[in-house]
């Protein structure tokens, strides 16, 4: 049965009454149990799961919310308030957030059972979940392989069949990419589209939060929930908010599709290239029409990107001092002591890389060469994707320029490493949406196709991806073990 | 005078009275409890983001249209970067670009001159928390009420040339902040502080000299002390063949110095960039509009008021006019004296003095407006002279009350009956033949002597214009 661990799936299951919220609660325990050794999850409160799925179980039918009673894990980067949220730092390691961000608070309110914190690159700074301090996480199709990153723990939480859905943030692919890397399908929304209140800052002006689930289906469920606007956000945007599950259904047929010829000039493995190749006559057969777009810059979203995000993270990540929360060396000898030690011993070595980059280029004398022209950089990569939405409605592109690769593989090798969020990164620079999907698989492991949209396009992304998913089986490939 | 001209800038910050912080929900109240105030924005918590709190970018707007400014249609906030304990986020929210107020000026006056200085700019920014050093031996606290604390800063152009000028904009300011209600200027709780930019040069030179900044100066007294000792400090060095370092320096009120603190070399990169956390914001037109039509009158339109409808002298003016409480308090005592010459000169002279004695702002003055306004309209209508009028102030400071009840109960009333007057003047020039014959011999200033002797037989209550007339008459008349 295929839509069995689905969102949608399970959903079915408990309103029909198959199963009790509590029941599933525990399948999904035991399965984090099983899968322990794929270190998906930082934090998990067995007692406080199964306690709140109880509580929903005792929610009157009429009262019940449209998450009624699944189970979603959320990436560490979210407070959840009386929780340890650690970001994947030791600075982090004991801290209890007091207080809930606003996914939190949406999907709490929506009848979902919060499973635990899963596991993440350091301050989601990382492309392959090797950079916690809990250590790396593994990919459920090839434990010997890495599940992506930053969103590690949630992709190979679902991935694995621990839950059907999860919650991740995307600052330059940190969604997508792992999504690709373990055969689901993931959406970074348009910047503002969901709050950031309550997510631990890495790149301010690129961050977004996101689900991760098996299809496109239910990432319309979960994105009806946590879109919107929230005053606790200034940059947070009031336009309305689309019934994301009815648009899946819209005909496809004269849909215009851009190919973006410049970025498959970039490196990309064969098999991925023939995978978007597919997609595109998938989409052809189902009636939409293909167009060349010309987005030049986008090739220089990276050097951009690790000069902006750096350049915020420098900043937004100066509150780790030591002095009101977080890790604190013992003993210190002065002031200077206490934050030199406190920071040396609190963070890794990829999160210190960033924040030296990003202090050099925010620093007189470099601001003009570095932040500024990367700033100059980003304008026109979203002038680009503006004048291509012109005359296409979504552009198709590879996620990855491979499948998921070696642990180990790339670690010493930052720019190579970095060079692994070449076709996610500029959605973040742009602002505008992004999905990848499960498109067709290499060696036993899967690839996923990104569907780029204009700003507040999610809608069309979700109807094109479930279009997509009904015509085709990637999404239904499982990692062996895993229930279908 | 001295052969070297002082140059003089002053960085204003004044705390804006809200109701709650720049960016957070926290009330905005100086003295609670430590810590009591700071909310998980004021703390810097991780994932918290900050709002921009609107009441404000009115606030600002008032300020800017008060010194004739332009303002920008599109401000926008920075990160200053630094690592201080009661600096929670590792970076302050400021501007530095496109602050929200662009060059405007304000006119002083010291002595009989004035002057307008150029304001460059005044933007907004949030204040940090305090560091307490004295109260856990060996260690530090630190106290974040008032982070988040919304500022302005209000930065001068290097226009003053005396540190009676620089006094002089810093009152104005002071008096133009609590006319629009955007602060409550209080200096002792840090409402109001002053970094001052001081340099010299040769008088003609026009090139600007090596500038020290003075920190945190936070009194009218301190300010002009600071700049004083600062400006003998550099001709000092200059004219004994040294030269002045560009540096901050602290002034120690109780040795009257200052004290370098660091050098420019040691300066920090701040590393400014614009705050991703928020975005630009449109001032628009129909906003100026409606701050234009809330504005209160200023100190320099009323100054021209004052002139205008009371006929004061731009001196007068500028005393009565300076702040909003004393010039309330003139106009209450002025409708009842009907004499606004005389009421400018009581409420500078007499009342004055006693307010000055007692450490007491117009508001709490021991002798309400309408009082005053009675006891100078019983001067105009020769119920007293000027001189009981004193005697009559001085009660009523003492022991309060209402003139009229004091002229009455004490007999006060100036002599008017002329019948009783002319006996008493006849019986001075009856007793004293000597000096009459002097002052007919042409020794007229001998009629101060008989002025004061028939005073004296009235107890001061004889009308003087009339005594002089009397006296004159009799004593030129021969008779």
């Amino acid at each position: 049965m295929s839509a069995d661990s689905t969102l949608a799936g399970w959903a079915a299951r408990l309103g029909s009454g198959e199963i009790s919220c509590r029941e599933l609660a525990a399948d999904c325990l035991a399965r984090i149990e099983q899968g322990a050794h794929l270190n998906a999850f930082v934090s998990v409160d067995s007692q406080r799961v199964l306690d709140v799925a109880a509580e929903r179980d005792a929610i009157p039918r009429a009262e019940r919310g449209p998450l009624h009673g699944l189970p979603i894990a959320i990436k560490d980067i979210f407070c959840q308030a009386h929780t340890r949220t650690t970001a994947g730092s030791r600075m982090l390691e004991q801290w209890r957030a007091p207080y809930s961000a606003h996914v939190i608070e949406r999907l709490e309110a929506a009848g979902a059972v919060l499973l635990g914190k899963t596991n993440m690159d350091e301050f989601a700074m990382g492309s392959s979940g090797e950079n916690s301090h809990f250590g790396a996480t593994r990919n459920p199709w090839d434990d010997s392989r890495v599940p992506g990153g930053s969103s590690s723990g949630s992709a190979a939480a679902v991935a694995a069949g621990m839950v059907p859905a999860a919650l991740g943030t995307d600052t330059g692919g940190s969604i997508r990419q792992p999504a690709a890397f373990c055969g689901l399908t993931g959406l970074k929304p348009t910047y503002g589209r969901v709050s950031r209140w309550g997510m631990i800052a890495f790149a301010s002006s690129l961050d977004q939060a996101g689900p991760m689930a098996w299809t496109a289906e239910d990432l319309a469920m979960l994105l009806g929930v946590i879109a919107g606007c929230d005053t606790r956000d200034s940059t947070s945007v009031d336009a309305p908010v689309d019934d994301y599950s009815k648009a899946l259904s819209a005909p496809v047929s004269g849909r215009r599709i851009g190919i973006p010829s410049a970025l498959l000039g970039a490196d990309v493995a064969e098999p991925v290239r023939v995978a978007v190749d597919e997609a595109r006559q998938t989409f052809e057969r189902l009636g939409a029409s293909i167009h060349e777009v010309a987005l030049p810059t986008a090739l220089a979203g990276v050097p951009a990107y690790y000069v902006l995000a750096p350049a915020e993270a420098s900043t937004n990540l100066a509150r780790f001092d030591g002095v009101r929360f977080g890790h604190r060396c013992s003993e210190p000898r002065n002031l200077t002591d206490l934050y030199l030690r406190s920071r040396a011993e609190g963070f890794g070595s990829e999160v210190k890389r960033r924040i030296l980059t990003g202090t050099y280029v925010l620093s007189v004398g470099y601001y003009e060469a570095y932040y500024l022209q990367a700033q100059r950089v980003r304008r026109l990569i979203r002038d680009e994707f503006l004048a291509a939405f012109g005359q296409v409605d979504v552009i198709l592109a590879p996620t990855t320029p491979g499948p998921a690769f070696a642990l180990g593989e790339k670690v010493d090798d930052p720019v190579a490493m970095y060079q692994q969020d070449v076709f996610t990164i500029p959605a973040n620079l742009a602002g505008i949406p992004a999905l990848s999907m499960p498109a067709g698989m290499t060696g036993g492991l899967p690839l996923g196709v990104q569907l780029l949209g204009p700003h507040f396009g999610e809608a069309t992304l979700l109807n094109l991806a479930h279009a997509f998913q009904q015509a085709t089986d990637h999404h239904l490939e499982r990692p062996s073990g895993v229930r279908e | 005078m001295s052969n070297w001209e002082t140059v003089i800038g002053l960085e204003v910050h004044v705390q804006l009275a809200t109701a709650s912080k720049l960016f957070s929900g926290a009330p905005n109240r100086f003295g609670a409890e430590a810590n009591r105030q700071a909310s998980a924005v004021d703390l810097g918590l991780p994932g918290v983001l900050p709002v921009l709190n609107e009441a404000v970018v009115h606030m600002a707007l008032r300020f800017g249209l008060a010194v004739e400014a332009q303002i920008s249609p599109l401000t926008q906030f920075a990160r200053k970067n630094y690592f201080y304990p009661d600096l929670p986020k590792g970076y302050q929210i400021s501007q530095l670009d496109h602050p929200i107020i662009g060059p405007g000026r304000l006119e002083i006056v010291v002595g009989d001159q004035a002057k307008t200085i150029g304001i460059t700019r005044a933007h907004l920014e949030e204040d940090a928390g305090k560091s307490i050093h004295d109260q856990l031996p060996g260690l530090t606290a630190v106290d974040l009420n008032r982070a988040g604390t919304p500022l302005l800063e209000i930065v001068s152009e290097p226009d003053m040339r005396s540190a009676a000028e620089a006094v002089a904009y810093l009152r104005e300011l002071h008096a133009i902040v609590r006319d629009l209600g955007i602060s409550d200027g209080n200096m002792n709780e840090g409402s109001m502080r002053c970094d001052a930019n001081v340099s010299i040069r040769p008088r003609g030179e026009r090139t600007l000299g090596t500038r020290t900044e003075i920190k945190n100066l936070n009194s009218f007294r301190f300010l002009e002390k600071a700049i004083e000792f600062e400006v003998e400090r550099q001709i000092e060095v200059l004219e004994g063949g040294g030269r002045i370092h560009q540096e901050t320096r602290l002034y120690d009120a109780q040795r009257n110095e200052t004290r370098s603190m660091r050098s420019k070399e040691e300066a920090e990169d701040y590393r400014y960039f614009p705050d991703p956390d928020l975005l630009p914001v449109a001032i628009t037109p129909k906003m100026i509009a409606e701050v234009a039509r809330s504005m209160p009158e200023l100190p320099r339109a009323r100054r021209q008021r004052f002139c205008e409808q009371y006929g004061l002298s731009e001196y007068d003016a500028r005393q009565v006019a300076a702040d909003r409480a004393t010039a309330a308090y003139f106009e209450t005592c002025v409708a009842i004296a009907e004499d606004p010459k005389l009421t400018a000169n009581w409420v500078m002279g007499e009342l004055a003095s006693i307010l000055n004695r007692d450490e007491l702002g117009i508001e709490a003055s021991p002798v309400p407006a309408a009082a005053l306004g009675t006891l100078i309209a019983r001067i105009r209508d020769a119920t007293i002279s000027s001189k009981i009028a004193k005697t009559v102030f001085d009660i009523m400071v003492a022991e309060g009350g209402e003139p009229d009840a004091i002229i009455e109960a004490r007999g006060l009333r100036q002599m008017s009956d002329s019948g009783e007057l002319e006996r008493l003047v006849d019986e001075v020039i009856a007793a004293n033949p000597a000096q009459v014959e002097q002052f007919r011999a042409g020794k007229t200033k001998l009629l101060g002597f008989f002025v004061g002797q028939v005073m004296k037989a009235t107890g001061g209550k004889a009308n003087p214009q009339q005594l002089n007339d009397l006296l004159r008459g009799r004593l030129d008349g021969g008779g």
